[in-house]
This record gives C-alpha cells, structure tokens and sequence, in this order.
C-alpha cells in the first residue's frame, strides 16, 4: 500500500489518540462525517488544504499524516524482517511504521540492540574458546581442586593414619587452598576483564594492541626522525605492562623508524595523492620491498586502513583492526583470507577484492580491497627455505584506486568459522555459533 | 591388604599433591605405586617400570597423554595395558578423543578418591 493513501490511517490513529470523535473532527475542518470515515479507511484520497485542516486541529505536521514515518524507520523494519526470515514487503513495514510509530521506533531499536549484543556474544565467544590464558587457569583450578578433595578425603576417611602422612596432608591442603584462591582470584580477574569487552587487557599481544590503539597507531616523534623518541614512547607507555610486551612494542618501533626514514611521510602522503593507495607503486617509487610500502600505507594518520601480519605458521603477530573486517583475537582465522594465500605463493604481491558478512543481516555484505605479500623475515642459509612472514593491507573498497577486470569480483570470506554465518563454505573447520541460534 | 598386593601401577601426573594423594589410597589398597610427571620421557618409564596398569593425566608438560596413549597403543608389549585418562577437560570431544585412542576409562577432575580406586580395581580385573 503506498504511504500517501496511508495518511487515513494515520488521521486516525491521531484521532483516536486525542479523545476527538470522527463527526466533531469532521465538522471542524467542515466534512461530512461519513467523508471523513472514507478517509480514516484509506478509501479517499487526502492532500491540499483539507490535509492542512485536519492536522493543525490534530497539532501535526501535514507531512507526517501525508508520509507517515520516516523512510529510514520502514527501511530499518524491513531489513529487520528479512533478517528473522519474515516475508514482510516494504508495503507492511510502512503500514506498521504509520500505524504505530512508537513501536516501530522500538523494534527498531531492539533490533539494534540485538546486533549489539550478537557482536559481544562474537566477541566473548572468541575468547572464551580460544584463549590460552583462561584454559590454563581453569586447569590450575580443576587440578588444585582435586587434589584439596583427594587429600581432605583421605584425612576424613582413613580410620588409622601415620603422624607423618597426616602432617603431610595437612601441609599439601593449606598449600593447595593458598594456590586455588589464587587461582580463583585470576579467574574473576580475567572474567571481570570479559564483561567490559572492549577494556580487558589480558596477554602481551593485547597490551600491545592497546599501546598501538591509544596512538592510533601513528607516532608523530618517530615520523621527525628524533633519536630516542622510540624510549620515550616506551617509557611513557602504562599499556606495557609485561616485558614480553614491552619488547615486542620495542621491536615495532624500531620498525617504524625505519620505514619512516625510508618513506618520509610528507613524501609519501603526497605520492598517495598523486597516485593513489597502490603499494606496488609506491614500493616502486620508495625503492622498499612490498610489505614495507603495506605496514607504512597502515601508520598514515589520514588513510582508514586495517593490516594483519601473520607468521609461517599463521599465527597473527601484528594487527589493526578496521571497521566491518572483524581480526580474532585468538584462535584461526577465515583461511580464505588472502593473507594465507601469499603464503603459498611467497614475493607474490596478491590484490583481492573480499567481502566479509556484514553486521545488517542476512545477505548483507561489506567489501575490501586487500593487498597481500609473503616475504622472508631472515636471511637466507644455504638448502633451507627462509622463514617468511604474510602481510595484508585491508581498505575499503572506496579508498582504493579504480580496479578493473578480475579484481572487481569479490571472494566472499569471514572472520572465523566460529563466526561466521557461511555454513556451505568449503573452508569450514568448525560448525558455527550462528547457525545455533545466535 | 587386597588382591591387588604386588601388582604395579604407573601414574603420569605432573600435579605433585594429586600425586601424593593417589599414591597414597593405591598403596593403601595394595598396589605398588610407581609415578612420573613428564611427558616426554614418560614412555620410557613405562618400559623401565612395566606396570599392569597406568593412570594417565592428559596434560603433561612435554607431551601430551593422548600422544603417550598412542604410542602405547602402538607398540604389542603395551597395546593392551589398562590405561585410566585423567582431564581437567570434560568436554564429549575429550572423552570421545581418549577412546578413540584406546582408553579404558576416563575420568574427569575433579574426582573422588573412591571413583578412582573403583575404576583401577575395575581394570585390574581385566
């Protein structure tokens, strides 16, 4: 049914909600009450100056009562519907929204509250299932309480026990209790740390993380060239809180400085601006190898840009996140990434267009522009292979230079099968929570 | 003392007061006890104690009890030797992974010391 000759509706709903009857309404704006209830039935149309009337006497804008709510609500109620699996044309979402405004506002709402809520199960679900840190606490406390009931066990039922053996047990239980609230004490520490998913800080990577992420990843000092401006980042830095993270920011810092030195970021903003973001050329023009042009593109304070570094073994050593491209913090990720690939193809620089599902609903897609090289980290020795490391520039796709031909077609990708929502993917390892019901 | 007098059990724990604690209700039940806490030289203490039965923690530093229980179920002498698996993890996939290895029991932490001594007087008679 189209919005306009909804307004009847919409007159009446007005109505009803201020106490005015259908006949004083109608005299007052000088109808016929019978008139008036074609309107109300959408059996009429309404606009001009009897429009004007009807809504100054119900204190509305003639354009609420002529378009009902707005597009943006029936557009949300819609994707709404298609996400449950509800066959509700747009045609319904604009009755609803005309009809009850405030519970369409509400579904709505609730609907993105929902998705809210979906991301922090993702994100929750990811470390609860991955991480080494709550495994291995959850062990401590599950050893620790078995040998207190073992041992409490043996002192409450053994009729007849040697002094010594008892005294043993008694020392192995305080021992034992002492380690298990601690043990108790790191796990609420940690679970703590969980409910505020954006806050905890748990691991070296992520003290790391959270060092790179309060600088935006961008460190002005070392972009001058200033010598010791690397410590003195370091020094200042509260994230650090490990010397296993401490060493790894120093590692990336020294990094820094000398892509910085070779790819002077006046210089190199102003080659972006002349060519665009493409790393080949830019590798080119900055006589440096593929990745350095990719982690530099990543430290510009202007380029809205995600990377992930990987080691052979896949294992993620370095990341920035950006928005719709979601990076595990822990456990595999999607093996379709391109980052992978280079793997299997070392010094090969990949350009891929992917799309990860996107946060809206069912069938939804965002899209990225992905750069990848795998190149070796060390020298090589004679007869073995060098150890190499993957790359991955992320953008989206509106950031890119123009593409063409083979590049235009998307690979569709996830984050992690845990995750994600493709259950025909070939790729598949694991089932995913999606499918469960999440 | 029991029927279970002279007959050998090894136990591969790395968890010091379980150990004891173990240890002490098999002694008291007959057995003679023998433990180790590494994984990785764990099958050869198998060879050197040869026990009639073993009680096997999965996780070990230097290898893991599946991988140990595999070896075992590779080799003739051992392939048949009662194996009790003791977890911390008690998910269906852990108990699935241990008898798919050739477990005989297996047994989550935290349990208690009759379950233990009920399941090793169960595989002695084996």
């Amino acid at each position: 049914m189209a919005e306009r000759t909804l307004a009847g509706s919409r007159i009446r709903e007005r109505r009803i909600a201020r106490g005015l009857r259908q006949a004083e309404l109608a005299a007052e704006v000088g109808i016929s009450a019978s008139y008036l209830n074609l309107i109300e039935h959408n059996r009429r149309r309404i606009g001009g100056k009897l429009l004007q009337s009807i809504a100054l006497r119900l204190d509305v804008e003639p354009s609420i009562l002529a378009e009902g709510a707005a597009r943006s609500v029936v557009a949300h109620l819609s994707a709404v519907a298609e996400r449950f699996g509800e066959e509700a044309g747009s045609g319904e979402a604009a009755d609803f929204a005309s009809r009850f405004p405030g519970w369409a506002n509400l579904v709505v709402r609730a609907a993105r509250r929902v998705e809210e809520l979906e991301r922090n199960v993702e994100t929750l679900t990811d470390r609860l299932t991955h991480d080494p840190h709550l495994a291995a606490t959850l062990h401590e406390v599950l050893s620790t309480a078995t040998a207190i009931r073992s041992t409490a066990s043996i002192l409450s039922e053994t009729k007849e026990i040697e002094p010594e053996w008892r005294d043993r047990f008694h020392r192995n239980i305080n021992e034992d209790a002492t380690r298990l609230a601690e043990s108790a004490q790191a796990l609420v520490g940690f679970l703590d740390g969980v409910g505020d998913a954006h806050s905890e800080v748990s691991s070296p990577q992520e003290e790391f993380s959270a060092f790179l992420s309060a600088y935006s990843w961008h460190f002005p000092a070392l972009e001058e060239g200033l010598k010791a401006a690397a410590d003195s980042y370091l020094k200042g830095a509260s994230q650090l809180k490990s010397s296993s993270a401490h060493a790894i920011a120093a590692r990336y810092l020294r990094c820094y400085a000398e892509d910085a030195a070779k790819m002077p970021l006046r210089v190199f903003e102003s080659a972006i601006e002349e060519h665009g973001v493409d790393p080949l050329s830019l590798a080119a023009q900055f006589n440096v190898d593929t990745a350095s042009a990719l982690r530099r593109i990543a430290t510009l304070p202007d380029i809205d840009c995600g990377i992930v570094v990987c080691d052979a073994s896949g294992t993620m050593i370095f990341r920035k996140p950006i928005e719709g491209f979601p990076i595990p913090r822990f456990g595999a990720a999607c093996p379709l990434w391109p980052l992978f690939q280079g793997l299997s193809r070392p010094m090969v620089a990949l350009a891929d267009t992917v799309s990860q599902p996107a946060r809206g609903g069912a069938g939804q897609e965002s899209h990225f522009q992905t750069y990848a090289v795998a190149q070796p980290v060390l020298s090589a020795e004679y007869g073995r292979e060098p150890l190499l490391e993957a790359t991955m520039l992320i953008l989206p796709t509106d950031t890119t230079a123009a593409l063409s031909g083979p590049a235009l077609r998307a690979q569709s990708i996830g984050s992690s099968c845990r995750v994600c929502p493709r259950n025909a993917c070939p790729a598949r390892r694991e089932p995913s929570i999606m499918a469960a019901g999440f | 003392m029991t029927e279970m007098a002279g007959k050998t059990v090894l136990l591969i724990e790395d968890e010091p007061n379980i150990i004891e604690a173990i240890g002490f209700i098999l002694s008291r039940d007959g057995w003679t006890v023998h433990t180790h806490s590494n994984g990785q030289t764990a099958i050869e203490a198998v060879e050197t104690r040869a026990p009639d039965l073993i009680v096997l923690d999965v996780m070990l530093p230097g290898r893991s009890g599946y991988d140990i229980l595999k070896d075992l179920r590779a080799d003739a002498a051992t392939a048949k030797l009662p194996v009790l698996m003791l977890t911390a993890r008690g998910q269906m996939k852990d108990r699935e992974m241990a008898l798919e290895y050739g477990a005989n029991r297996f047994m989550t932490k935290p349990f208690s010391n009759a379950e233990v001594l009920e399941a090793v007087r169960e595989l002695a008679a084996l």
